[in-house]
């Protein structure tokens, strides 16, 4: 037997001095030799550990031993019958603390690269010159789904009903299919052209998108559902959390979403050939320990600002972040202000922000998350000057839906109640999936949610065969009810 | 693609398009929003509704082309179209049995005042109307405008129509002539909403502005729009756009809708000078 080499096959990447000014990708792919070298790494456990820790199921040594024979298109076709968004999930999953994160190898040595072969595939399907895999449908069923949202549980509910046969229509507010994929993570870390083409896939498989609907405002849930058969709601996150200290709504403080929607979703990094203009200054500041603030700040670097901080209160072994993007950022030159909560912003006579007060924390017991409780010193208050600061502190649910459909009740924090095994929400023929129930969570998270709800939808719409099932005869009923 | 019906100068700089959308039209009510997007370059921006018509599936906006998106939108012809249209967004006006109510508006703004003042109207309130321009040239829907309401005052800055003056100079002889005004409800420049809601606060008279913050999603994501009203934080296009006038932090809202003035500047210098080369 070859001796396995202990360590993962490196990723090539643009330099940290190349990349800190431009918006092209971080990571740049597996070249089809390493990806070989590294699926063949793979032990092809007979109980593979890795396959339960992916929220949606793949079959990850199936699609490891065809890289490993260099049989992309059966790779290509095993990832795909189990994941619609793979150049996506490849490129955001926290692969470190799900499927490779059981990769018996990590208990030696490093796991096998397991994104990162996801995402050769992937690309290796997208740049060809094959025509995209199409996984065969079944027969169609006759029933008509409308999905709610064109994020990543939107998407991975359409694909998954589409192919059990059913028709679907997804409803997107934005201008644009993608959800958070499309307006709040960047370019450098997920390519805006990678998502229209996983949202094309999804297209093909007969899914059709009406954009520009805002469910709740243009057409209600209850509308839906006397058109639809069942309903899937995936509206993700909702609006910005902020700290509720003063001077937060100077001139100069973002949201992370909106920061962020304007560079991504409206493209602000080229003004003016975009219209939609984004403040940047020399001093940037952006409050959060997670993906989202990585995110920010490295987009707000890449658009100039001469110095960026990263606020968090807690220390660096806390941060919620992605390992790789927390290196990725400092190698940047981001700087890192651990242990520090700001308590007020100010501004000029114009309220214009110019600064932050901060107060230095100290880590005291665990707190209810089994992180340590962040605890303020006294008199440690210091502060920095800025022109812009951005708050990435997480959201709150979208008000819209559930203040417009009766009967859906929500959660004391706004998300909606909802079966975790099912998807199931307080209103027959409605599920729910993803940020809208969990809260921020991740993105194959949300896509695991949206499985389990259309294998749900699918089941329910199975047992209610006949063309006339009990709820028709109440459609009229249902469409009084606003 | 959201096809333009109609499109026509009301006076200048201040045009009024019809467009088609049926889904929107069917829902709208006074008071209420839409975002646009004029082209895939474009910015989201909000626009309140002038007039909708379910039957024929259409909304109408009426606005003065100031900026690089109304700039860009006033140059569509009938046939042409919007590149996205979504709503209709925001709580509509409260609409009660109130007694008397004053509406002001001013510059473009006495168009979106109208379907409000039908409304007004329908419940069965008194509805003194008070609108502000600069000069004459800029009055437009005089006859409308006093068809809907009990009473229309017109005030010009620079007093070549009707009043010389500003909307608030009639509004405080209204307050002090005794009559019972229940509530105040203005639309238009940020500074007239502002200096309308200081006129009423020692009266004590609920006034009710409709802000028009900058959005960008509009739909309760990006949290842009956000204005301090009393002690909270308050999202303009999900909780508002209507808020009381006398808690709003109008040096607050003034700095955050200016936020951008220079690059605005910049790229409607870019727009109107034709100079860019990606667009034909």
């Amino acid at each position: 037997m070859n001796k396995r080499p202990v360590s993962r096959t490196a990723i090539p990447r643009q330099s940290a001095g190349e990349r800190r000014r431009n918006f092209n990708e971080v990571a740049l792919g597996y070249t089809a030799g390493m990806a070989v070298a590294e699926a063949s790494r793979c032990l092809q456990c007979k109980q593979a550990k890795c396959i339960e820790g992916c929220p949606v199921g793949i079959d990850i040594p199936g699609f490891i031993k065809a890289v490993t024979e260099e049989d992309f298109p059966t790779a290509v076709e095993i990832l795909k019958s189990d994941n619609v968004l793979p150049g996506i999930c490849g490129r955001v999953c926290p692969q470190e603390t799900q499927c490779e994160q059981l990769c018996i190898l990590s208990k030696k040595g490093e796991s096998v690269a397991i994104g990162r072969l996801e995402r050769f595939v992937a690309d290796w399907e997208r740049l060809g010159s094959r025509p995209a895999a199409t996984v065969p449908g079944t027969a169609p069923s006759g029933r008509k789904i409308a999905v709610v949202g064109a994020g990543p549980a939107g998407l991975t509910a359409a694909a998954d009903l589409a192919r059990m046969g059913h028709e679907v229509t997804i409803f997107e507010s934005l201008h644009t299919s993608g959800g958070v994929l499309k307006y709040g993570i960047p370019d450098f870390r997920l390519p805006s052209a990678i998502v229209d083409e996983e949202v094309n896939n999804v297209k093909n498989l007969g899914v059709a998108i009406e954009l520009n609907s805002v469910i709740g405002k243009t057409q209600t849930v209850d509308e839906l559902l006397g058109r639809f058969d069942a309903v899937f709601l995936g509206t993700g996150a909702g609006l910005p959390l902020f700290m509720h200290i003063p001077g937060e709504n100077l001139s100069g403080v973002y949201s992370a979403n909106e920061f962020l929607t304007r560079v991504n979703l409206m493209h602000a990094y080229r003004f003016p050939a975009y219209d939609t203009p984004v403040k940047i200054g020399k001093r940037v500041a952006v409050i959060g320990g997670g993906n989202v603030a990585m995110d920010a700040a490295r987009a707000a670097l890449r658009l100039g600002a001469d110095k960026v901080y990263v606020i968090y209160r807690r220390s660096e072994a806390e941060m919620p972040a992605r390992r790789e993007e927390v290196e990725n950022a400092a190698e940047e030159g981001i700087e890192f202000v651990f242990l520090a909560n700001p308590v007020r912003f100010f501004g000029d006579e114009k309220r214009n922000l110019t600064g932050v007060e901060c107060m230095r924390m100290q880590l005291g017991e665990p707190d209810s998350s089994g992180r340590r409780r962040p605890v303020p010193q006294e008199g440690s208050q210091f502060r920095l000057e800025l022109d812009v600061a951005i708050v990435a502190l997480g959201t709150t649910p979208n008000p819209l839906i559930a203040r417009s459909t009766p009967g859906l009740e929500v959660t004391r924090w706004g998300t909606l109640e909802c079966d975790e095994a099912t998807g199931r929400t307080t209103r027959p023929r409605v599920w729910a999936g993803g940020d809208a129930v969990t809260g921020s969570a991740t993105v194959i998270s949300a896509m695991g949610a949206a499985r389990k709800a259309a294998r749900d939808i699918d089941d329910y719409l199975q047992r209610s065969t006949g063309s006339n099932p009990a709820w028709k005869e109440n459609r009229t009923g249902d469409d009084k009810r606003r | 693609m959201y096809k333009v019906l109609e499109a026509k100068k009301l006076t200048a700089d201040i045009y009024l398009f019809k467009l088609q959308a049926p889904l929107i039209a069917r829902k709208a009510r006074a008071g209420q929003f839409i975002i646009l997007r004029v082209h895939q370059e474009g910015e989201r921006i909000p626009l309140t509704l002038a007039d909708w018509n379910a039957d024929e599936g259409s909304v109408t906006i009426v606005f003065m082309a100031v900026g690089t998106t109304t700039c860009h939108l006033s140059r569509l012809k009938p046939g042409d179209a919007v590149t996205d249209l979504a709503g209709p967004l925001g709580h509509p006006t409260e609409i009660g049995q109130f007694g008397t109510v004053v509406c002001v508006a001013g510059g473009f703004a006495i168009a979106v005042i109208r379907p409000i003042i039908r409304s007004l109207k329908q419940a069965g309130n008194r509805v003194v109307t008070i609108v502000g321009v600069r000069n004459k040239s800029l009055m437009f829907w005089e006859n409308e405008l006093r068809q809907d309401s009990d009473e229309l005052i017109i005030t010009t800055d620079d007093g070549s129509y009707q009043r010389r003056g500003l909307v608030t100079e009639p509004l405080k002889e209204i307050l002090d002539s005794g009559e019972d005004v229940s509530r105040v409800i203005a639309i238009g420049p940020t500074a007239m909403m502002k200096f309308t809601s200081l006129t009423t606060r020692p009266y004590a008279v609920k006034t009710i502005v409709s802000l028009n913050p900058i959005m960008v999603d509009g739909t309760g994501m990006c949290g842009c729009c956000r204005v301090s009203v009393g002690d909270e934080t308050k999202f303009a296009c999900v909780e508002g756009p209507e808020f009381d006038g006398h808690l709003v932090d109008w040096d607050e809202f003034i700095s955050r809708q200016t936020t951008y003035l220079d690059q605005e500047k910049y790229s409607y210098q870019c727009t109107a000078g034709e100079h860019r080369e990606h667009r034909s």
